[in-house]
């Protein structure tokens, strides 16, 4: 494996990256506040869709973008509804968020284009294009750093560097503003949150809306950015993988970021090199797919240390006297 | 001083959940500067009155002066606003984050945290100064002691510049010194010109600390006095609506064989804390011991070893025979068959499924007796027909075998586990905190089917954080503090006052 | 205080959600222009119209009638089983290989041993989870989702690199032999006179999951079992105190249900395709949690609303056959039945405690 490759892998890594570490954020302000939500996937999906078929019609990506994150934010408030308002279950009602995109998308793609639940490819500026970084071409010859440069940190979307910087973002907002000491108690415990003064009710909405800004870019970069369109079912679970490395990262930003890194690339060797030749014996592109699970439950079985979740998580909350 | 106008105000405060009236027609001053008590039973409205005057109830009818001012609280907000704080018999605080984290919250100046909490740092240290209330500020809350953590509770309050402080039960989870230092924080702060409102069901504290009381009973307020112009036993009656049999009847016990005996006993849990150390107690039969202490000393985890459902080491024997307890045979099903019968102290969250039927709890635990059975099948008539007559043995209301446990009032939710435990005619019956939020007739009869129990000549252990209680139904008291036996004492050579030392862990001898 | 009295609990709360799924449905239906109550008269012609309808309608229901008992019995102890589908999948391969190994002389043996087979392993992959919770407390949501994707790649695996037959490009494997082929209702019900169609897929499998229901009632409700595990259900203080063993109840209740989602394979694999494909549950592990949340985690709840799984997911077909509704419409009904009636259930309790207060404060006065 010589240099190149390895660029061109931890390149892909970076890409594929990219929407897991946004659904994974996305999942940490929900979790933080208290509000389980198994249902990334399905928002993934559904701003994927919107984005594709707004963006197409539009010839604007950015509208694309608004589009698939209003109608993430829409699911957001559903499953807000549901788990807030409501009080009902959590999991439940990710569970039907889920179905709910999974079937809104085609059935609407459908009635819309009639490509059998695609959206028309994408072209121009209905899609986000990569950036060139400044003197990404020139130092591009410069051996070692050159490529590192040019190759692996330039030539991304937007997208792709908003995500990474949202993950100092997300620490600085959580762990230094009143924002985030107010969600980090109404996770943990919300009737101190309450008795305080302080609306659980809209913390954890706002809590979820943020969750659902950020799944609904994450699907919007999976349909406008790294593929050019939306397909059935084109987030494959990345939903989910997203959750495990959220609990992965034990619920904090940097962790979550790493874990985020670590199953992008597999997926990124996975879709390399189906079958992995270690000379001794020969990895099936399968045991690549399933790692991110297979790591999770390990993490979850504790015998890599312990990951407690936030511990008001997936309770409803109800004042008592 | 006799023109100022009153701190709070109620007038015609009500509310009811459904067909429950909680609050009727409630009217109440309390003066500037005042400890002014609320006393009355569980369930008397005394919480939820507390309730509405903090923001979390909204009341059906009524109106509500601060400072002479008509103020309405639709929210704990408006009641922080309003200068009302208050110290839930459960503390609000996030467990996990500091104490300083804990003040600030819901308080911060500003979207950024690093000014709010150099700000309440300073804050507290002229507050620690002011009141005489120590806590480390950087100290995470589940590691600092319940006393330490009720003193943030207070200085949370006092942080959002209270000016009206309610207690809710603060004494509950304190050793009676602990409780005597937050009687003398309360002090401080009445001279300081803040107005206190102290809710409990102690009569002991309403006379020591407060100026003014007011009785509830069944949602009602039925009397306002000056705590110097009153008695306990005025009060009692008050609180009851009639005269109050403090003691119980009772002939002197006719211990005989040793039936519990117990050695050596300890726990250590997750922690690597010690929970019991070195417990050594004997039960006889037809004797009650009495376990008397604050609670979270160490009596929970010495009835759930007993019960089966902790591990723990060192021995227990039950007539004789050792009892396992770790593995195989250490549970509540082995213990039964070894008769022992246990009332656990958490009726809700133990001794009853909540959400099945009547008949469903009498069989819970002894579902695998022949009686119940048919076959592989359960014979569910014979349960339900069992706990018909069980009920109108133990004058359970109503008498409907079919209504899930959580429609029963607490006095009659304890009497169903209590049918279903003594009727098994256990040797050994250990029982916790048997009258807890049950009401005063229940009391009474309960008392009197464990007084049964101990003269057909059975063996009982009670625990009790009620030292009334505990000196009214015990032949011999045993007092526990972290986890040890401070020392025994016979009830008629004893008095609250040495107990409550015991209690505090100051040991016999010095007592 | 329990507001809503029992039969309303039961009864009306289900209807109302339910109205509520098919009120949104329609409104879906009439945003693509197209008029449901016409959609309805499809289906239900679809479904219910012909023997061959209900040829198909049973044999769906038979699916949603195993995966749904399989949520209800853990769900009864409180454990959210989310891997029917993953157990689903490996009870396929159980089957799969019970017909392929052994030269059956008789399909009443081979069907025998395949329920064994299917069942065991269904439960091997409840069980990891299962252990897992009980002994670790790794919250089991996040472990049957987990191994949902490792039971969908080892299934993958298994079919791309060992059981293809050589030299075929379909990741499947070979045709079961014909001694193994089970009876469809159209062999059973030909004795007896009766005309049903020859070409569905509905077949023996059906009467074993009716009977899996009957079995689950009596488990539940009236074994010893089924006592403890409702009461470790609803308290596992309350367990503890009496000395039922969470552990074993995690496990007893964890394999019962990885079983029942396994034997679903005697329908689809064995009943139906008679080879194993990739993907052969096509979600009828998933569509169990909607099952057994519509039917109230009671076995006759499951068998009605498996029935009408059954009805929706024939009917849909038809649907999109005949109209420009395409088939994922059946995905957004069964999402709808999921929300109204799992996790929105108290936007419909809530209004209805309301009247009954009002009622019952009549009563009083």
């Amino acid at each position: 494996m010589d240099f190149l490759t390895i660029i061109q892998i931890l390149d892909s890594t970076i890409r594929l990256a990219t929407p897991l570490l946004l659904a994974c954020l996305a999942g940490f302000f929900s979790e933080r506040a208290g509000i389980f939500d198994i249902g990334l996937e399905g928002k993934m999906l559904i701003a994927a869709m919107f984005s594709a078929a707004v963006a197409y019609v539009t010839g604007s990506v950015w509208l694309g973008l608004l589009a698939g994150a209003a109608s993430s934010v829409a699911l957001a408030a559903l499953h807000g509804l549901a788990s807030i308002t409501f009080r009902g279950n959590q999991l439940i009602s990710g569970v039907a968020i889920n179905f709910l995109a999974a079937g809104m998308t085609v059935v609407i793609a459908q009635d819309w284009f009639q490509l059998g639940g695609r959206t028309p490819s994408l072209f121009g500026g209905a899609r986000f294009e990569p950036i060139i970084l400044p003197f990404a071409e020139a130092v591009a010859d410069v051996p070692f750093l050159g490529p590192i440069y040019a190759e692996l940190l330039s030539g991304h979307s937007i997208l792709v560097y908003v995500t990474f910087l949202l993950v100092p973002g997300t620490w600085w907002v959580i762990y230094r503003t009143r924002f985030g000491l107010r969600l980090r108690a109404v996770g943990e415990n919300p009737a101190a949150v309450d008795t305080a003064g302080v609306s659980v009710v809209g913390l954890r909405y706002a809590a979820v809306a943020i969750c659902g800004v950020l799944c609904g870019i994450a699907g919007a970069y999976l349909a406008t950015a790294l593929q050019a369109g939306f397909v059935k079912d084109m987030t494959a679970g990345r939903g989910f993988i997203a959750l495990a490395a959220l609990i992965f990262a034990k619920w904090r930003p940097w962790p979550a970021m790493w874990s985020c890194l670590l199953f992008g690339l597999l997926q990124a060797i996975a879709l390399r090199y189906q079958n992995l030749d270690l000379g001794v014996f020969t990895v099936p592109v399968q045991a690549m797919d399933v790692l991110p699970y297979v790591l999770t439950v390990i993490i979850l079985a504790g015998f890599v240390g312990k990951a407690i979740p936030p511990r008001a998580g997936g309770v409803p909350y109800v004042k008592e006297r | 001083m006799a023109n100022e106008a009153p701190a709070i105000e109620l007038k015609g405060i009500s509310k009811a959940f459904g067909p429950v009236q909680a609050n009727k027609d409630i009217s109440i001053r309390v003066m500037p500067g005042t400890i002014h008590g609320i006393i009355g039973e569980n369930g008397a409205g005394k919480s939820t009155l507390m309730s509405i005057l903090y923001g979390f109830y909204k009341a059906d009818a009524g109106e509500i002066f601060i400072s002479g001012q008509k103020t309405t609280i639709p929210d704990s907000q408006a009641a922080i606003a309003a200068g009302i704080g208050m110290v839930f018999q459960h503390f609000k605080l996030v467990e996990n984050f500091t104490v300083l984290e804990n003040i600030v919250l819901g308080a911060e100046d500003g979207g950024l945290l690093r000014p709010s909490l150099a700000k309440a740092r300073k804050t507290l240290e002229e507050l620690e100064q002011e009141y005489d209330l120590k806590v480390d500020p950087d100290a995470i809350i589940e590691q600092i002691g319940v006393g330490a953590q009720q003193r943030v509770e207070i200085l949370k309050a006092l942080y959002r510049q209270a000016n009206i402080l309610i207690l809710d039960e603060p004494t509950g989870v304190l050793t009676p010194a602990e409780a005597d230092q937050l009687f003398r924080i309360l002090g401080r702060l009445r001279e300081e010109g803040k107005t206190i409102i102290l809710i409990t069901h102690k009569l002991r504290e309403i006379m020591e600390i407060t100026d003014t009381v007011s009785v509830m009973r069944r949602g009602e307020m039925t009397a306002t006095v000056k705590t110097s112009e009153t008695s306990p036993e005025e009060l009692a009656e008050l609180m009851v609506g009639r005269k109050v049999l403090l003691q119980v009847d009772k002939t002197p016990a006719q211990p005989g064989d040793v039936i519990l005996d117990v050695k050596n006993l300890r726990v250590v849990d997750e922690m690597g804390v010690e929970r019991l150390r070195s417990i050594d107690l004997q039960v006889r039969a037809g004797e009650i011991l009495g376990i008397a202490g604050v609670a979270g000393n160490g009596q929970s985890e010495l009835l759930e070893v007993l019960g089966g459902y902790m591990d723990a080491t060192g021995e227990v024997r039950v007539n004789g025979t050792l009892m396992p307890l770790t593995g195989a045979g250490a549970d509540g099903r082995s213990r039964r068959e070894s008769g022992v019968s246990h009332v656990p102290e958490d009726r809700q969250r133990e001794g009853l499924i909540m959400d099945f039927a009547a008949w469903e709890n009498v069989a819970f635990g002894y579902h695998d007796d022949a009686a119940y059975n048919r076959g592989v099948l359960m014979d569910n008539s014979a349960v339900r027909a069992d706990t018909e007559a069980k009920m109108e043995r133990f004058d359970v209301r109503p008498p409907n075998p079919a209504l899930a446990a959580k429609n029963f009032s607490g006095g009659n939710q304890q009497k169903i586990v209590l049918a279903r435990e003594i009727e098994r005619n256990p040797d050994l019956l250990l029982i916790g905190q048997p009258t807890r939020g049950v009401d005063i007739g229940a009391i009474e009869f309960i008392h009197q089917q464990i007084v049964a129990l101990r003269d057909q000549g059975k063996a009982i252990l009670l625990v009790s954080v009620e030292l009334e209680e505990i000196l009214s139904l015990s032949d011999r008291v045993a007092v526990m503090f972290d986890g040890q036996i401070m020392g025994e004492r016979l009830p008629s050579q004893t008095d609250e006052k040495e107990l409550g030392l015991l209690m505090a862990g100051v040991s016999g001898e010095a007592a | 205080m329990d507001v809503v009295p029992k039969w309303a609990e039961v009864t009306l709360i289900p209807i109302i959600s339910l109205l509520l799924a098919a009120i949104f449905s329609a409104i879906v239906i009439i945003a693509i222009g197209e008029d449901p109550l016409n959609a309805l008269k499809i289906m239900v012609q679809g479904a219910f119209g012909s023997t061959y309808g209900w040829g198909y309608t049973l044999y769906y229901a038979t699916n949603f009638m195993f995966t749904g008992l399989a949520f209800a019995v853990a769900f009864h102890a409180s454990l959210f089983n989310i891997g029917g589908e993953g157990q689903a999948l490996l009870g396929g391969l159980g089957v799969a290989l019970v017909c392929l190994l052994v030269p059956w002389p008789h399909w009443t043996i081979a069907l025998l041993f395949a329920m064994i087979g299917g069942a065991a392993f269904g439960a091997l992959w409840a069980a990891i989870p299962a252990w897992l919770q009980a002994k670790r407390g790794s919250h089991i949501v996040i472990t049957t989702i987990m191994f949902n994707f490792i039971g969908a790649a080892v299934l993958n695996y298994m079919l791309v690199n060992v059981l293809k037959p050589k030299g075929s490009q379909d990741p499947a494997t070979a045709r079961f032999a014909e001694a193994v082929h089970l009876p469809t209702l159209h062999d059973i019900l030909a004795p007896f006179g009766i005309a049903f169609s020859k070409s569905t897929p509905a077949n023996v499998s059906l009467f074993i999951a009716l009977a899996a229901c009957v079995l689950v009632w009596l488990l539940i409700w009236r074994t010893r079992l089924g006592f403890e595990i409702r009461a470790f259900g609803k308290s596992q203080s309350a367990a503890r105190y009496a000395g039922i063993s969470g552990v074993r109840i995690t496990m007893i209740a964890m394999l019962i249900s990885g079983g029942l989602a396994g034997l679903m394979a005697i329908n689809n694999v064995m009943g139906e395709a008679e080879r194993l494909v990739l993907n052969p549950t096509e979600g009828a592990g998933f569509l169990g949690i909607a099952v057994a949340l519509m039917g109230r985690s009671h076995p006759f709840g499951v068998f009605l609303a498996a029935i009408l799984f059954g009805f929706l997911y024939q009917g849909g077909a038809e649907l999109a056959f005949f109209t420009s509704i395409p088939r994922e419409m059946i995905i957004v009904i069964q999402a709808l039945v999921i929300m109204f009636t799992g996790a929105l259930d108290n936007m419909v309790r809530m209004p209805l405690e309301r009247i009954f207060l009002a009622l019952r404060g009549k009563e009083v006065r």
